[in-house]
Parts: C-alpha cells; structure tokens; sequence
C-alpha cells in the first residue's frame, strides 16, 4: 500500500515499504514548461531531506529539484535523458525522477498530503 | 509581488494577451506574454515553420525630424542614416561618448518624408529618447510615438497571410519599408523581423492594434507567440540581445558588429569615440563575442563561466539556452580573443561542473529573409 506526498517545492514522493519515488508535480510541469534536459542523481549517492538531488530545465529556465526525504538513492529514470518530454506529459507518473532507499520513515510523515499540496497551490 | 504587478505597463494587447491564456511576466516595466498554452517549445517551431504572430509594442517608437534628421542622427551612430534610401529601413548601434553601446536600434527612412522612424528597445527607451534628444538638441528634434502599437508576423507563411489584409505586401522585400493599410488599419509595414524567418513589422495606432491581431490570429496559419520563443529563435539566428550580449561594457569591435559601421563612416571617422573604436577594430579588442555549441543535452544559461582546456577562466555567457530547432543547447557569450575561432574546444562551467562545448558560428540556424521575388 503506497502514500503519496508533497513538498512546498513542488516535488511528490510516492513510498511503498522503505522505497521513495519522487519527482516534480504537474503543477511544477506546468509552471516551468516545455523541459528538455534532466540531471539526475547516479544509483548510491547519499541525499539529506531537502537537499538538492537533480535539476531540470525547461527551454528557459533551469531549476532545482529537492529531496524531499533523505536515503540512498537506488534508481534514477533512464527513459528522461532520451525523452525530458515526459516529465510534462506524465509529471507524477511515468515522468518519474528517481527512486531512493528510505531512511527515516518521519520525515515522510511531515509532508502535505494531497489535499494540504492542493490548498497550498491553490494559495499560490 | 502584486505590489510591482500594480506599476508594470500595459500594451494596447494586454487584454487579449489575457484572453488567449497568456502567462504574463515582467519585462522592461511591461507585463508581457512570456508563453501562451501552446508553449515555448511549439511556438517557437510553429514560427519557423508557418507564422507566429509577437506583441513588441513595448518597444520604442519615434520620428526624428529636422533640416537633415540622417545627418542629425550619425552624431550618435557609426551606422550611415545620410546614405539610406527612401523606403528602406537599416540597423544600428546607439553610442555613447566612449563608444560603447547605448542601445541597438533600427531607422527608417520612408518614400516621401523627411522625418526618420525609429524603433529602439523597450527597457532602454527612455533614456535613449533623452539622450538622442540632448545629443541633437537645436539641429533635430524627436517625437516619441508612445500612441503606436508594434506588431511583428515572422515566419514562412507571413508574406501569404499578411497579402489577404494588405494587398500587394508580399512584393516587399527584406528591410523594405511601407506605408500601406492592414486589415484598414493606416500601417507602416516593414519586411524585417528579430527571429532570423522571413517576416514583417506592423506599426500602428495603439487604438487599432486590437483588431489587426485578431484579424491576424484568426488566419489558419498563425499562432500568438510570447517572449519565451522570442528570445529563443533570436538566439538561434546569432541576434544580440540588448542588455545581455550587449551593453555599455561592450564597443562595436568586441561585440562583432562591425558589419553595422558603413564604409563611409569609418573613413571619415566622425561617429562617437571613433578613433578607439577604429583602433579596436585594426589592432584587435582582448574578447570577442562569440557563439558555443555545447555536447550534449544541458543547457549553459547566461552568466555560466566558460574555462579553456587547462581550467582558466576565459569568459562568460551572455545569452545561453536550448534552441528548440536545433534539439540542442547553444549559447553565445565573450572569450578572450585567443579562444574566439569557430572549433575551439572550451568548457562551460554549469553547477560546478566543465562542460564541454564549442565555438560555432552564428547564425545557428541560417536565416532565411527574403532578399528578393
């Protein structure tokens, strides 16, 4: 059974067990536009909450995206360095950016739920 | 951020920048469409494909008249006004007494009329109106036309779709200049545009720039296009934007515009600071600007640091994104002058890290204007 969350960044994270997915929300998709380059984080590299994991660029501007838990990181989506589109065309689905081992299970719990990130944009 | 919302100026479009679902952003005190829905990406290859409609009225117009407004204004650029032809419009640099450069800008000479039109750059507009008007005071004097409204059809199909409301435009060639009507609109139409595609300029009273859009827009062949793709297809034609790849920090020499100094001027050498200009142009200037064609997919966005082989800083980035035609990241920026030829292997430093990257020529994707019938 997975959970879904969100940051005040604009990023989601999707855990099942200890493995995080995370990526950027479609409301960041549409913001930043059109992208076509994506920098992702190489399988063990070591990443604290909240800090910077991959960056994407959309035709212009370029933008950090945040761990929004810590751990090791297992995975990143090898179909965005061919096809940085996706990330628009299915932001919190198949336009996933990496996968990452989960290391404190709280630190998901302190993120918005879907209905606090949905109020949170709609403030926006 | 609502609070600056409030003093940004508005174009005569602004309500249908609104209506066309437009995401507004700041620019040179204007709030300016930066993308409609379509998107940067698809705008961008729709202008170069069919015909992309651009607001650039907040640009700034004016007349220069005068006994001789051409002589007049070559007081103020290396360019040759006295030498333009009636029905031609040519570009130039704006200079300030140190010859640097004040702006870049466009002049026009009409069939029939002494006045010279003038179109210079929205942020800079201000202080350029002052500058020329103290710079020339008691031999020229400049009208400022804040009344006008720009609009700019580039693309392949612009000389078929702007025919339909202005018969007899399509035999215009590039920078040709008109006065003519469209869509009944009294219009001063010139073949030119800041994309690198065929294209035209539309300048009209403010009070009628509405219903020529719309009369454009509704041809099948059009799309609104925002300052998003604008700045991406003017940098994939090699097209300097001012106040990045141009400013007072640079002189004509450096930035590679010579081209934009005639013959005549720099014989008699009578243009702001000409001789430090001429002897940069004979003896050489330490950087030069120059365009980059990064490897692979990242971008190296303006103020990226460029290094040589051994790590030494050797320059900056002035303009750098991804050009949507190419499918590839491009830039251009100042070298110091020993890195400046085309194949010169350098690295641009993003996020800490050297990518790798050349020195290309520009224009990255040829232009394609339309010099004759």
């Amino acid at each position: 059974m997975s959970e879904v969350r969100f940051t005040d960044q604009h990023e989601w994270v999707r855990v099942d067990g200890d493995e995080a997915t995370v990526g950027i929300t479609k409301y960041a998709a549409e913001q930043l536009g059109d992208v076509v380059f994506v920098e992702l984080p190489e399988a063990g590299r070591k990443v604290g909450a909240g800090g910077e994991a991959a960056v994407v660029e959309s035709v212009k501007a370029a933008s950090e995206v945040y761990a929004p838990v810590g751990g090791e990181v297992t995975a990143n989506n090898p179909d965005l360095t061919g096809d940085p589109a996706k990330v628009n065309a299915d932001p919190e689905g198949e336009g996933w950016f990496f996968k990452l081992k989960l290391a404190d299970k709280a630190e998901f719990a302190r993120l918005m739920t879907k209905q606090q990130y949905d109020e949170f944009v709609k403030g926006l | 951020m609502a609070d600056t919302n409030e003093t940004l100026k508005r174009t005569p479009l602004h309500a249908l920048h609104l209506e066309l679902g437009a995401k507004m952003v700041p620019f040179s005190g204007y709030d300016m469409p930066v993308q409609y829905p379509s998107g940067i990406l698809k705008e961008h290859l729709h202008t170069r494909e069919k015909a992309g409609l651009f607001d650039v009225s907040h640009m700034g117009q004016a007349f220069l008249s005068g006994a001789d407004p051409a002589r007049a204004l070559e007081k103020v650029t290396p360019a040759d006004v006295v030498g333009l032809k009636p029905g031609m419009q040519r570009y130039g640099l704006l200079l300030n007494d140190s010859g640097t450069i004040k702006d870049d800008f466009m002049f026009t000479k009409l069939v029939g009329e002494d006045a010279l039109y003038l179109v210079v750059n929205a942020g800079t507009k201000d202080g350029d109106f002052a500058y020329i008007a103290e710079k020339l005071k008691g031999i020229a004097t400049l009208e400022p036309r804040p009344d006008r409204a720009l609009l700019a059809l580039q693309g392949p199909a612009a000389g078929a779709v702007l025919e339909r409301h202005s018969p007899g435009i399509d035999k215009l060639t590039f920078m040709k200049v008109v006065r003519c009507t469209v869509a009944g609109a009294p219009a001063i139409v010139s073949r030119s545009g800041y994309t690198g595609e065929d294209g035209f300029e539309i300048s009209i009273e403010a009070v009628h720039a509405e219903r020529v859009a719309r009369s454009l827009l509704r041809e099948p062949e059009v799309l609104p296009i925002g300052l998003g793709a604008r700045d991406s297809l003017r940098l994939e034609a090699g097209l300097c934007l001012y106040g990045h790849d141009i400013d007072e920090t640079t002189d004509p020499a450096e930035a590679n515009l010579v081209w934009s100094i005639a013959k005549r001027r720099k014989m008699d050498r009578d243009f702001p600071a000409a001789e430090r200009i001429m002897d940069r142009i004979f003896n050489g200037t330490p950087k030069k600007r120059v365009g980059f064609r990064p490897d692979g997919r990242a971008p190296a966005r303006e103020g990226t640091e460029i290094a040589n082989k051994s790590g030494k800083i050797i320059g900056k980035i002035t303009s750098g994104g991804f050009g949507p035609s190419l499918n590839a990241p491009i830039a251009m920026g100042y070298v110091d002058t020993a890195f400046a030829a085309d194949g010169t292997e350098v690295d641009l430093i993003v996020r800490g890290k050297p990518l790798p990257a050349r020195v290309a020529p520009m224009p990255f994707v040829p232009h394609r204007y339309r010099r004759a019938i």
